[in-house]
């Protein structure tokens, strides 16, 4: 009797979360497929809702891939966009895979626009053109990889914590080109003219392909220096244990300061292209907030440069999409359209929850309940978690039939 | 793995090329006019744009195509290329730093009429299908500074006034919260102080105005934490150049009357809320919807005025002081008949002295310097002839009773 009354009294939650071990290839990404459809058809139903009757369900979807694909330039405007947060999200990779949370992206960017820009307007004109593009060239990536590398120093020598600290950097970045534009133009308005003298050249006469042409570049050499370069194997031991790094005989603050170095590079070389290629300017809002949107790149292409090729494209369909959906649907805020982006994102995050864990019903393995002599072959497969309860339960029932 | 992804990508492509493949398929027998704005409905300069635009192209049965939260960079020359590539005839943007990008876009499409708000180089750039077009706004400002003016008499009556909102010398402490030190900031500001001005000297008063600059024309906290500094230099009555609700919403939570810009905030602010000035943008809409619809050229630089419905007030607020609406009148029709102007060199000094002549930089050609003769004489009234020789403002001198709080924007 009294075993029975510690039953109830320990009565199990309805379900619990169980890793999973191993899910097919095919499954994972059919999942994916299904969460992505999953956002899609809640964006359109959002959407259609919100425009009174105005359009349809469907014209939603013809919306959101005709702003992605409906025109030669739309498509062009697609890949560069692409290719700018691809960037980004390689410059944080390592960076994020050595576990140092580099949120300084923003600034990164914006320092390499800035002094690609003081390039074209102090020696555009005076110097050749490629003598121009030289000296923009070594100082954005400079910039970019001072902007890194003080937080990574400190991190490194004073253990200060490295996410508050690359915050910051974007502030003072944000308020240096703020400083520079109305130093340049006293009277305007905090933007400037585009410069004409020592801007990047145009590859092919096609304005969108050198960017897209050194992306490729980074994302192979990005993708070769993960996996098969010392570095990038220093830099993952780094991230899973210092003290383990430590103990192989990895320099740690060595491995910090070298890989914030060419993180803050690589988003010197993206502000490089924004700057020099495609605005001839600069401007206080040029990182596009891309210093944050690629950490969800990233994160969601599992710091492998070509996933991430991938989630890049998708983060930027959506934005390009949604921007039509909010022309052709005649809203005139931007919330909404953020909103169904944010639903969509949200969609596609949980549904790496699910790759990764199972839901169990707890009443389940009652039922199924194998025959002991599977029981250690049992064991070894399941979980922690499973395997106390089962082995609870178990004991439970055997004292049962022993009284 | 990659190669299934990418087959899925592969294959959103393709609905997606069957998607716009279908779109294509409607003919659109009506006129299409784009519109870019900066910001969206949210910002008050935006949405002043955007609601115009909508009543004219309702009045005039044409299709409006509007692209929101275009930055001025080169997603505005983006923004402007896919409008014109996507068969609209007509398309305006309503910032500042969108003009080089329209400019640009402009010279690209010849066939398309780019219109652009608050610019300057129409005249200088000799591209026949851009058009800059503004509104002789300071008139407006001049106005909406008479009603704060007298609120402030009325308040001074009252003995609600005290000694902490007078300056040493005995004048009444008023603020200003702006965006940039830009021209159009500064004819407005200075516009809207001689307005609260010519109302105080009447009544024996004078008024001291503090400004200050937030580097942003959208900044909701940044123009809440500058409306606060000025509050608590004592500042009696506030107005603001910028576009959020950050400035009238700190005014109505301090108490503080606040005038403001681009519409009415009064429905947010009830209490304190005195009138806004606006551009009514409509007439000019739909002068260039007819000028395309006709074939007619669009007028290079356009000047809207309170005669063309361009310059508007909105209702009073509710605690105004007596007798507002009558003066009100009376000081418009001054205004339409030439008898008062808002820059009578009579009416301000520079460094203690009367303004005999100024050269203006009506030409932006980037170098800040002056080249046209601004101060006129008609009716027997010498003055800063503004917005006449081109439509974006361009009075920009510091006069005395104003003091800059800040200049680094």
């Amino acid at each position: 009797m009294s075993n029975v009354k510690t039953e109830k009294s320990v009565r199990e939650p309805l379900f619990h979360i169980a890793k999973r071990g191993g899910l097919p290839l095919w499954k994972g990404i059919l999942i994916r497929f299904i969460a992505i459809f999953a956002g899609l058809l809640v964006c359109g139903i959002f959407v259609t809702v919100a425009a009174d009757g105005k359009k349809g369900f469907f014209d939603v979807f013809a919306s959101l891939f005709s702003g992605a694909f409906g025109t030669e330039r739309r498509r062009w405007l697609l890949l560069q966009d692409t290719a700018l947060l691809l960037g980004v999200s390689l410059a944080l990779v390592p960076a994020f895979k050595m576990k140092f949370w580099n949120l300084g992206g923003n600034g990164q960017i914006l320092m390499g626009c800035l002094t690609s820009t003081m390039c074209m307007f102090y020696l555009g004109g005076k110097l050749p053109d490629p003598v121009v593009w030289l000296i923009m060239t070594v100082s954005a990536i400079a910039a970019g990889a001072l902007w890194a590398v003080i937080p990574a120093l400190f991190k490194a020598f004073f253990r200060t914590n490295e996410s508050l600290f690359t915050l910051m950097m974007n502030y003072i970045a944000f308020h240096l080109v703020c400083f520079f534009i109305s130093y340049w133009y006293p009277k305007g308005t905090g933007t400037m003219t585009p410069l004409e003298a020592g801007v990047l050249p145009d590859l092919f006469g096609n304005k969108y392909l050198l960017t897209l042409f050194v992306v490729v570049l980074l994302t192979v050499f990005m993708f070769a220096y993960l996996r098969f370069s010392k570095h990038g194997y220093e830099l993952s031991v780094v991230g899973e244990s210092e003290n383990t790094a430590r103990y192989i005989g990895v320099n740690v603050k060595g491995v910090i300061i070298r890989t914030l170095l060419l993180s803050g590079a690589i988003c010197g070389i993206v502000g490089l292209l924004i700057s020099g290629s495609i605005n001839h300017a600069v401007g206080s809002n040029y990182d596009n907030n891309m210093g944050f949107t690629a950490i969800m790149a990233a994160w969601l292409g599992k710091f492998d440069p070509l996933i991430i090729v991938l989630t890049s494209f998708f983060i930027t369909f959506l934005t390009r999409g949604m921007g039509q959906v909010r022309t052709d649907f005649g809203f005139t805020s931007e919330a909404l359209s953020s909103v169904i982006i944010g639903i969509i994102y949200f969609c596609v995050i949980a549904c790496e929850f699910f790759i990764s864990y199972q839901i169990k019903f707890n009443g389940e393995h009652k039922k199924t309940k194998k025959p002991k002599k599977n029981r250690f072959e049992e064991t070894v497969k399941r979980d922690f978690a499973e395997e106390f309860k089962m082995a609870k339960e178990e004991n439970f029932e055997e004292n049962k039939e022993e009284k | 793995m990659k190669k299934v992804l990418a087959l899925g990508v592969a294959a959103l492509m393709a609905v997606g090329a069957v998607a716009t493949l279908a779109s294509c398929g409607e003919s659109e027998e009506k006129l299409k006019v784009g519109l870019i704005t900066l910001h969206d409905k949210q910002s008050t300069y935006d949405k002043n744009f955007i609601e115009a635009m909508e009543t004219a192209c309702a009045n005039k049965d044409v299709e409006l195509v509007l692209k929101t939260g275009i930055g001025e960079d080169s997603t505005c020359y983006d923004a402007a290329a896919d409008l014109a590539d996507n068969g609209c005839k007509l398309v305006f943007a309503d910032s500042f730093g969108h003009e080089k990008f329209m400019i640009q876009a402009a010279k690209e499409f010849t066939d398309v009429e780019f219109c652009h708000a608050t610019g300057t180089h129409s005249k200088t750039e000799g591209v026949a299908n851009f058009h800059n077009a503004f509104a002789s706004i300071y008139e407006g400002r001049y106005l909406a500074g008479v009603v704060g003016g007298m609120k402030l008499v009325e308040m001074y009556n009252a003995g609600k006034i005290l000694d902490s909102n007078k300056t040493e010398e005995g004048a009444i402490k008023i603020g200003y919260v702006g965006a940039y030190t830009y021209a159009e900031v500064v004819s407005g500001y200075t516009a809207w102080y001689l307005g609260v001005q010519s109302v105080l000297k009447d009544a024996g008063l004078s008024a001291y105005m503090d400004v200050t600059f937030t580097g942003s024309w959208y900044d909701e906290k940044a123009e809440r934490e500058a409306a606060n500094t000025l509050i608590s230099r004592g500042c009696a009555l506030i107005s603001q150049h910028a576009d959020s609700m950050g400035a009238p919403s700190a005014c109505e939570t301090a108490g503080v009357p606040n005038v403001s810009y681009n519409g009415s905030t009064a429905s947010q602010c009830p209490n304190t809320f005195l009138v806004s000035s606006k551009i009514n943008w409509v007439p000019y809409f739909e002068y260039i919807i007819d000028c395309v619809k006709a074939g007619k050229k669009i007028e290079t630089d356009w000047t809207g005025t309170i005669e063309t419905g361009s310059v508007q007030l909105t209702e009073l607020g509710k605690n105004v002081a007596e007798g507002t609406a009558e003066k009100l009148e009376a000081v418009k029709a001054d205004l339409k008949s030439g008898k008062i102007q808002v820059f009578d060199t009579a009416n301000f000094t520079v460094k203690g002295e009367k303004v005999l002549t100024y050269l203006a930089d009506v030409q932006d050609m980037g170098d800040y310097k002056g080249e046209t003769e601004a101060i006129k004489t008609a009716n027997g009234i010498t003055y800063f002839a503004e917005s006449s020789d081109r439509s974006a403002p361009y009075f920009d001198l510091q006069i005395d009773g104003i003091n800059l709080l800040n200049t680094e924007f």
